[in-house]
């Protein structure tokens, strides 16, 4: 066995001055050349945890106990210069988001020798950039003058993500630390990425903790798996154990969460969200939200236990729940019916322009009534600026018709009548921007009922309590403001309010890109039923492929402002046509490998 | 899994979406409302020594001007001594000019700038406040004509467009604070169609166009919630430009007219007798810069609350 390069034993992380934990008796160990997964949903503390490998901690929280050893080093004992030595030389740490990652006023060439030569990193500058260029060709960049004379606006997402890495690897690092790395890229990128990751991990022989709350995103790049919930590490054990005889139950649930690319299953949420640091409750924290629970669970902290040498849980009834059928079983949840060949919207030979530049080409599709059309490409493949424009949101030129039911839709939603503008509602990506954060619940779900309904008071009420409940939400929340309620919940306020206005067409922008994996199971769950139930007819826009299937009949594929394929969507992922399709399908994450060995 | 007690279906299929939200207590503040955005900032801002002190010398100003007449020991056009009379034991600060106690005026004085560049900053405010939201939320050809004609206004410099103005009609108070206001309202504006510009291309806002509710409604109900941290600061802000500017008129004669108490016109009154009798000039000038110290310290508070310099950025 490979030689343990870091400890972590007993991590505790509590907020200063309250003292409230974050995270509590963390213990994991890594191996030389090894890749950890450290999973969990927003607010689990991992990457608290993760930051504290380096002995950082955001304003706010201290590292209350514990220690952490790499190579026989205290790293909680270091001074102010040993951690500067230690940072970036011997572990590094690479963000999440590339774009404020860079320092936006110095070329990348330069922030690539500062790393080199603050490190002392070789004895010359010839040796120095003989580094970078090596480095550069690692992470598949161009090493020439005028590329690293670039500054990092002039660079894409995936361009700027790739240099970050190059720094991080540059002192060649024993240990690097990845806090979500891909998550702002599209799928396409993210495969490039997880690429350069692993090669790097593996030409360096460096660790890596990879932090991330979708587990497909790791199943093939990591040789363990910890789990996090609510600070406490869960469950740690190798991958293919984990998915194969996942012991604890919040990580089934974490795997049932996750669209699989072959066959329909049905998305399973998990209901309920991770409570925050001074919100836990006494005993396992996941008891509220689990299936299994005993009376012991609300009473106390289930100890680690060993599944076998490598594997470890938190759960009183590990055997039990490791006895259940795997958790990726396929299950055939059913063919979605077509709504018919009614069509509802139809865009004919729309061309769209954002100011003079020519985004889409020459568009035909078809919204059929009660039926589900998933519109999938990568950022900036035009699909956001198509789902604008029929929503009626896009402020510059369009060419070509958009017809509802016969009739031509004009371009803004403002000049169409009323009886149009309330058919057609649009949900926003973000729904941490798309609620105004000074209007309580109440006033935002009540804007569209005052707009196109002449309702008094009680009947308002009563709406406003119907249109919660179709969304699964409590009437309690009517007072709140949206910053006190999660991202799911926020979401599903979002759509409540677009269905407020008893619409008929649903354009659903990139509803689940801002979610974690477990909450965006439930909200696709949600569009499934209301599709079911109210007969809508919904636009699902997408760069998620292995997500479509759970919802939409039809997909179209776009790229670069034209639809490349374009069919119903068993068809289109059983056998894609399109070069892109292929490619696309292709780099979508998936767990299935894994789920195949079970 | 017979053995099992997970309940009749195994556990595992129990109804999928359990109502949300009555277990979300996820907010500090669970029950009670929240407070308001502004409040809060204001809260935060008062954890600075900056805000503490500069309330506290704002308050000081305010409480003078409000019971300061109460307590004078004249009445203001009294004649209590001989003009610039050296303080005594009739006149705490001496007299002045005309041998007025300077107590006693100074005790009047306060009101007059004090309620003056309160109205003056508030025309101010909704003048440009709606210029901008106005600017800001327009099309792009609108926004720039409306923002090049501020910029000519912005030109002029503040006294210099006061003092054509009150020239060409005369020394009116009510022209004074018009004009003062006014000539804060490309300022005002400036910031608050910053603001704007950049709180229009959030989503809430999109969402409320698609709904099709009306610009000018969106406008008041949507943005401007969302743009009050700056106005606020820019308010104290402009607060202290007006007293500046409400104090140098009244020196330069344009404002309040003798007998009035007034500091800034004591000013003017007494500084012939600047060697002789100090006091009579010092005292006003002091509480002035008390007063415009005060307010900007704790505008200066606000501001950095608003940033965030050295928030607590605790989870919890």
């Amino acid at each position: 066995m490979s030689r343990i390069i870091l400890t972590v034993k007993d991590l505790e992380i509590a907020l200063d001055p309250s003292g409230v934990e974050i995270d509590h008796e963390v213990n994991f160990e890594l191996v030389e050349g090894e890749v950890l997964g450290l999973v969990g949903e927003s607010a689990s503390g991992k990457t608290t945890a993760a930051t504290s490998l380096l002995n950082f901690q955001r304003r706010g929280a201290r590292i209350a106990a514990g220690s952490i050893t790499i190579d026989d080093r205290d790293v909680l004992a270091l001074g102010a210069s040993q951690l500067r030595q230690l940072r970036g030389g011997i572990i590094s740490y690479v963000p999440q988001d590339p774009g404020s990652a860079l320092n936006p006023a110095l070329r990348i060439g330069l922030q690539l020798r500062e790393i080199l030569e603050v490190h002392g990193f070789g004895s010359s500058d010839d040796e120095r950039r003989a580094r970078i260029e090596e480095m550069m060709a690692e992470v598949l960049l161009p090493s020439t003058k005028e590329f690293l004379r670039r500054y990092p606006h002039q660079l894409s997402g995936g361009q700027q993500q790739r240099v970050v890495l190059a720094m991080a690897f540059s002192c060649r690092p024993k240990i690097i630390v990845l806090d979500e790395p891909t998550t702002g890229l599209d799928v396409t990128t993210q495969a490039h990425v997880l690429d350069t990751i692993r090669d790097l991990t593996r030409s360096h022989h460096a660790a890596a903790v990879y932090v991330t709350h979708d587990l497909a995103v790791v199943s093939s790049l990591a040789d363990r798996i910890a789990v996090m919930y609510a600070g406490r590490l869960v469950e740690i054990g190798p991958s293919a154990e984990l998915f194969a005889g996942a012991s604890h139950p919040y990580t089934r649930r974490l795997l049932h969460a996750i669209p699989v690319l072959t066959g329909r299953r049905t998305l399973e949420g998990i209901p309920g969200f991770a409570p925050r640091p001074g919100r836990r409750p006494v005993g396992c924290a996941f008891a509220p939200r689990c299936a299994y629970t005993v009376e012991k669970c609300a009473a106390e902290m289930p100890p680690e236990a060993l599944v076998d040498e490598m594997h470890r849980v938190r759960c009183w009834r590990h055997e039990e729940v490791r006895g259940q059928a795997p958790a990726l079983a396929e299950e055939d949840a059913g063919t979605l019916e077509s709504g018919g060949q009614e069509g509802l919207i139809t865009v004919k030979g729309v061309t769209a322009w954002y100011g003079s530049k020519e985004i889409l080409h020459d568009i035909d599709i078809t919204l059929r009534a009660r039926e589900c059309l998933a519109l999938v490409g990568e950022s900036g493949s035009g699909k956001t600026t198509l789902a604008r424009c029929i929503a009626g949101l896009h402020p510059f030129k369009i060419q070509g018709e958009i017809d509802f039911q016969g009739k031509a839709l004009s371009r803004l939603a403002r000049n169409r009548p009323r009886k149009t503008r309330h058919a057609i509602q649009y949900v926003f990506q973000n729904p941490y921007s798309s609620l105004n954060p000074r209007k309580t619940i109440a006033q935002i779900l009540s804007q569209p009922l005052r707009i196109f309904f002449d309702y008094s008071n009680d009947q308002r009420e009563e709406r406003l309590a119907e249109v919660l409940d179709l969304v699964s939400l409590d009437e309690t929340l009517l007072s709140r403001y949206p910053d006190q309620l999660s991202g799911g919940e926020r979401q599903r306020v979002a759509i409540a309010r677009a269905l407020a206005a008893e619409p008929t067409v649903l354009v659903c922008d990139e509803v689940t890109s801002w979610l974690d994996v477990s909450v965006q199971a439930s909200i696709v769950q949600l569009l499934v039923r209301l599709q079911n139930e109210i007969g809508l007819c919904m636009l699902f826009v997408t760069h998620n492929l292995a997500l479509i299937r759970s919802i939409a009949y039809d997909v179209a594929v776009m790229s670069e402002g034209r639809i490349v394929e374009y069919g119903p969507t068993d068809e289109v992922l059983a056998n894609p046509q399109d070069e892109y399709t292929r490619k696309l399908l292709a780099d979508t994450p998936t767990i299935e490998a894994h789920s195949l060995q079970a | 899994m017979s053995d099992l007690d997970l309940g009749p279906d195994g556990g595992i299929n129990e109804p999928l979406e359990p109502r949300l939200g009555h277990d979300s207590d996820l907010t500090p503040a669970r029950g009670k409302r929240r407070r308001r955005e502004w409040v809060q900032l204001l809260s935060d801002a008062l954890h600075y020594r900056r805000t503490q002190i500069g309330l506290a010398l704002f308050l000081f100003i305010v409480a003078l001007a409000a019971v300061g007449p109460y307590f004078a020991p004249y009445s203001p056009s009294e004649f209590v001594t001989m003009p610039f009379a050296k303080p005594s034991s009739i006149a705490a600060f001496g007299g002045d000019n005309l041998g007025r106690d300077v107590l006693t005026r100074v005790l009047y004085g306060g009101r007059s700038v004090l309620i003056l560049s309160i109205i003056a900053t508030a025309i101010g405010m909704v003048l440009g406040v709606s210029l901008g939201l106005f600017a800001g939320y327009a099309r792009a050809a609108v926004d720039d004509v409306v923002m090049r004609l501020l910029d000519v206004l912005l030109a002029f410099p503040q006294i210099v467009f006061v003092l054509l103005l009150v020239s060409v009609l005369g020394p009116r108070l009510w022209l004074i604070v018009l004009t003062v206001g006014f000539s804060h309202a490309p300022r005002i504006a400036r910031v608050a169609r910053g603001s704007t510009l950049e709180v229009k291309e959030r989503d809430f806002v999109k969402a409320a166009e698609s709904l099709g509710v009306s610009r000018s409604k969106i406008a008041f109900t949507e943005i401007l919630p969302n743009i009050t941290s700056p106005l606020l600061v820019e308010f104290g802000l402009r607060l202290t430009y007006s007293i500046g500017l409400i104090a140098a008129l009244s020196f330069l004669g344009f404002g309040l007219q003798p007998p009035s108490a007034d500091w800034g016109l004591m000013i003017n009154e007494n500084r012939i007798g600047l060697i002789i009798q100090p006091y009579s000039i010092f005292v006003p000038v002091a509480l002035i810069a008390i007063l415009t110290i005060g307010v900007n310290l704790a505008t200066d508070g606000m501001a950095r609350a608003m940033i965030g310099i050295e928030r607590d950025t605790g989870a919890a």
